[in-house]
């Protein structure tokens, strides 16, 4: 601690000190799962897709995915850096044993994998009714429970697996399904359509709007389990749906590898509010172990007035790869980006959006704020596209760092296309830092260190946690203190 | 005999490798106001901040008892919540934390430590209604970020202000009279003398005689090149303000006279 003792501190010396935190959800689970052998090919996939029993289409549809990946290169662009992935050594599907149908209702699901959920703090049974949350969990690959499904389909809207929507309602799969992100769209996004093995399908139809906020809670359980969800979320004319994701995974020394995709479609005057804490593991502090989290997130406005409102919480995972995105193709369309995303130790995050305005009069906000501390590396990567056609689109962006200590980093690589001379485009950056003269002055007023980094991130974050469903704001401000644990000296 | 509050012996203290303190003393006892004067470099900000244990100043030798207690080997929030409060020379810059917040979090660590209640928010609002007609702080001020955007008038009441929230046993004002216009000065030591008491001492540290004219000490005593060289009452600081501080700069120290 910081007495006059005879030990000179420089500034870096008592900030370095910033390491030590605990992952609190890094326990493993002792469940039987199946796991097919590691590995990729074509028969892979059609062991997987057998496995869910899906219809030939949908088989096709992987397949055409897969040979098209299999032409693409990685992407190399992003800041981060990490040894190659050997796609070969990742197991590409994996489920807790059960019977052959799977759980029909709760009682039916592994008392195990219940306390599990449990101990993370998810809502499951009579607790998701007090908190009002229906969850759809999806352990390694495989969606275990929906909660609540009777009371939302009372109101139309379905909520369930993505597997199960491709058996009961596969005309709405078949409509929407890569029409937002295509299987050809990225690297990780075609690994991802051709081995996909589960995830959440949420429909909301016209005029209806949700009773309740819908959640999913992603978790990776198996070791060399690769994660690959797809979320598609489609709200009718006049719907409005929030929607809440939250993501833990074991304590491992080898990096995971997570490839989600996640489309949104809003149709005329709906609205999507699609909330993210991301607290996968993040490796230990040398840098061993974590999750590498690629993600492909977007949003279509395809109606007038629609509006989607991306807000994201990122503490977890080694490296952080994702890009939650707006296209505004309706007039006077809306899409929002709200972001903390806070690096650590030796964490890597590439983080930002892209807002392409198509239609007239679209409006899009991006607010970004990044967290440095130890030797993480943050960047902020934003694009705004405005389209010849989007008379009178505007564009507020806002990206401010925070760095805490002297061996992280912060960049910005905002970039801005503007094809139309009546756009307004305003873009504010700011870096600061918090000093140990901030530290101390808190200290001198009998605030402990921690405390200190505590208020000055949570203010820094303030306006992104503002935009969080209420239980979830706590959530993530714990979250943060938790991230920063030690990160002052 | 009463114990005294403070008692620093033969203190040394290094910045960067360079010595600033070289065998302070100094006894404070419950309820008085001393002045620590002296000129530019002599050691008097580096007292009051390894008083406070700030970081990056290296104690090489001698000793602080406190309380009866080591103050050294105490954190700097342990030494703020056992009663020492530093009025900074340049307050800091805490954006997004508002001062109200800040404050508050302050004061319930320190009521903590004493085992006392924490305040609730109300109960916080009323006692910073009492408190703001001190320094006569604008309740504007209180609810913005910590010292961001404030002027240097603003910021040495919000460190009174801060002061009459915290109700130290020991309260060090480091140059608090620096950049403040006379209206300002007499405003700040106004509050100052408010939140004199039998239960409180001070250090007060300045350059200026004329601070002095406001905020009256009981004892002053000069630095010199990291030691006391003179200490003595407050008429002193007349005579160093006909004189100077050259002619004790080029004395041996050790003829110091107590008047």
């Amino acid at each position: 601690m910081q007495t006059a003792d005879p030990t000179p501190r420089s500034d870096s010396a008592s900030v370095l000190e910033l390491t030590e935190r605990e992952y609190k959800a890094g326990f493993v689970t002792d469940i039987e799962s199946e796991t097919i052998p590691v590995g990729l090919s074509e028969d892979v996939i059609r062991i997987i897709s057998a496995k869910k029993n899906e219809p030939e289409w949908m088989l096709a549809w992987r397949l055409k995915a897969y040979r098209h990946w299999l032409t693409m290169k990685e992407p190399t662009w992003q800041n981060v850096h990490y040894p190659p992935i050997d796609y070969q050594s990742i197991a590409y599907y994996s489920a807790p044993k059960t019977r052959k149908d799977g759980p029909k209702s709760l009682e039916e699901v592994d008392p195990k994998l219940l306390e599990t959920y449990e101990k993370l703090g998810i809502p499951l049974r009579e607790r998701a009714k007090l908190a009002g949350v229906a969850v759809d969990a999806v352990f390694d690959s495989v969606s275990v429970a929906t909660t609540f499904r009777g009371e939302l389909e009372k109101v139309g809207v379905l909520f369930c697996s993505f597997s199960e929507a491709v058996q009961k309602h596969p005309e709405l799969v078949k409509k929407y399904l890569g029409s937002v992100v295509p299987y050809s769209d990225n690297y990780f996004a075609a690994l991802n359509s051709a081995v996909f093995s589960d995830g959440s399908f949420c429909f909301i139809p016209k005029g209806v709007r949700c009773p309740m906020e819908l959640s999913t809670y992603f978790r990776i359980n198996s070791a060399n389990t690769g994660q690959f969800e797809r979320t598609l979320i489609v709200a009718e004319e006049g719907a409005y749906v929030s929607y809440l994701e939250g993501c833990t995974a074991p304590i491992r020394d080898e990096n995971q590898l997570h490839a989600a995709v996640v489309e949104l479609i809003a149709l005329d005057d709906a609205e999507i509010k699609y909330s993210t804490v991301q607290n996968w593991y993040p490796g230990d502090k040398d840098g061993k172990g974590g999750i590498y989290n690629f993600v492909t997130k977007r949003g279509a406005c395809r109606g007038r007035s629609s509006k989607i409102s991306w807000t994201q919480v990122e503490t977890g995972s080694a490296i952080t790869w994702k890009y939650p995105s707006c296209i505004l193709q309706g007039d006077n369309s809306v899409g929002e980006f709200y972001s903390v995303a806070v690096t650590n130790n030796r964490q890597q995050a590439d983080t930002g959006t892209k807002m392409i305005h198509i239609g007239k009069n679209t409006k899009s906000t991006i607010v970004s704020k990044g967290i440095s501390a130890g030797r993480g590396q943050n960047t902020y990567r934003g694009m705004v596209k405005i389209l010849g056609k989007a008379d009178g689109a505007r564009n507020y962006s806002q990206c401010d760092s925070l760095l805490i200590g002297d061996q992280c980093g912060a960049h910005t690589f905002p970039y801005i296309e503007v094809n139309n001379s009546t756009a307004q485009m305003e873009h504010e950056a700011s870096t600061s830092k918090i000093g140990e003269d901030q530290v101390f002055y808190f200290q001198q007023r009998g605030i402990s260190p921690e405390e200190a980094v505590n208020m000055i991130v949570n203010g820094f974050c303030k306006v992104v946690f503002k935009e969080l469903p209420m239980e979830f704001a706590v959530e993530a401000q714990k979250l943060l203190g938790v991230s920063l644990e030690g990160s002052v000296g | 005999m009463k114990q005294p509050l403070l008692e620093i012996e033969n203190l040394h203290a290094n910045v960067a490798g360079n010595e600033i303190l070289r065998g302070v003393d100094l006894t404070v006892n419950a309820g008085e106001v001393h002045a620590v004067m002296g000129p530019n470099g002599s050691g008097k900000s580096t007292l009051a901040h390894v008083l406070a244990g700030r970081p990056g100043y290296t104690v090489t030798a001698g000793s602080v008892r406190y309380k009866g207690q080591d103050l050294l080997a105490m954190a700097p929030e342990i030494r703020a919540r056992e009663g020492v409060f530093l009025a900074f020379q340049y307050p800091v810059e805490i954006p997004g934390v508002s001062n109200v917040y800040f404050l508050k979090a302050a004061v319930n660590a320190v009521r903590k430590h004493r085992g006392l209640p924490e305040y609730d928010a109300i109960e916080f609002l009323a006692l910073v209604k009492q408190k703001a007609k001190i320094v006569e702080i604008d309740e504007d001020l209180v609810k913005r970020p910590v010292n961001e955007g404030f002027s240097g008038g603003e910021k040495k009441r919000n460190e009174i202000f801060q002061m009459a929230l915290l109700d130290p046993s020991l309260a060090i004002l480091d140059e608090t009279d620096s950049g403040l216009d006379i209206d300002a000065l007499r405003v700040v030591a106004g509050g100052v003398n408010q939140l004199r008491s039998p239960e409180r001492s001070m250090i007060v540290v300045t350059h200026y005689q004329r601070l002095l004219n406001y905020i009256v000490p009981d004892f002053l005593h000069v630095l010199v090149e990291g030691r006391v060289v003179l200490s003595g009452g407050k008429e002193l600081a007349l005579e160093l303000e006909d004189k100077g501080y050259a002619w004790l700069e080029k004395e041996p120290p050790a003829v110091a006279a107590v008047r």
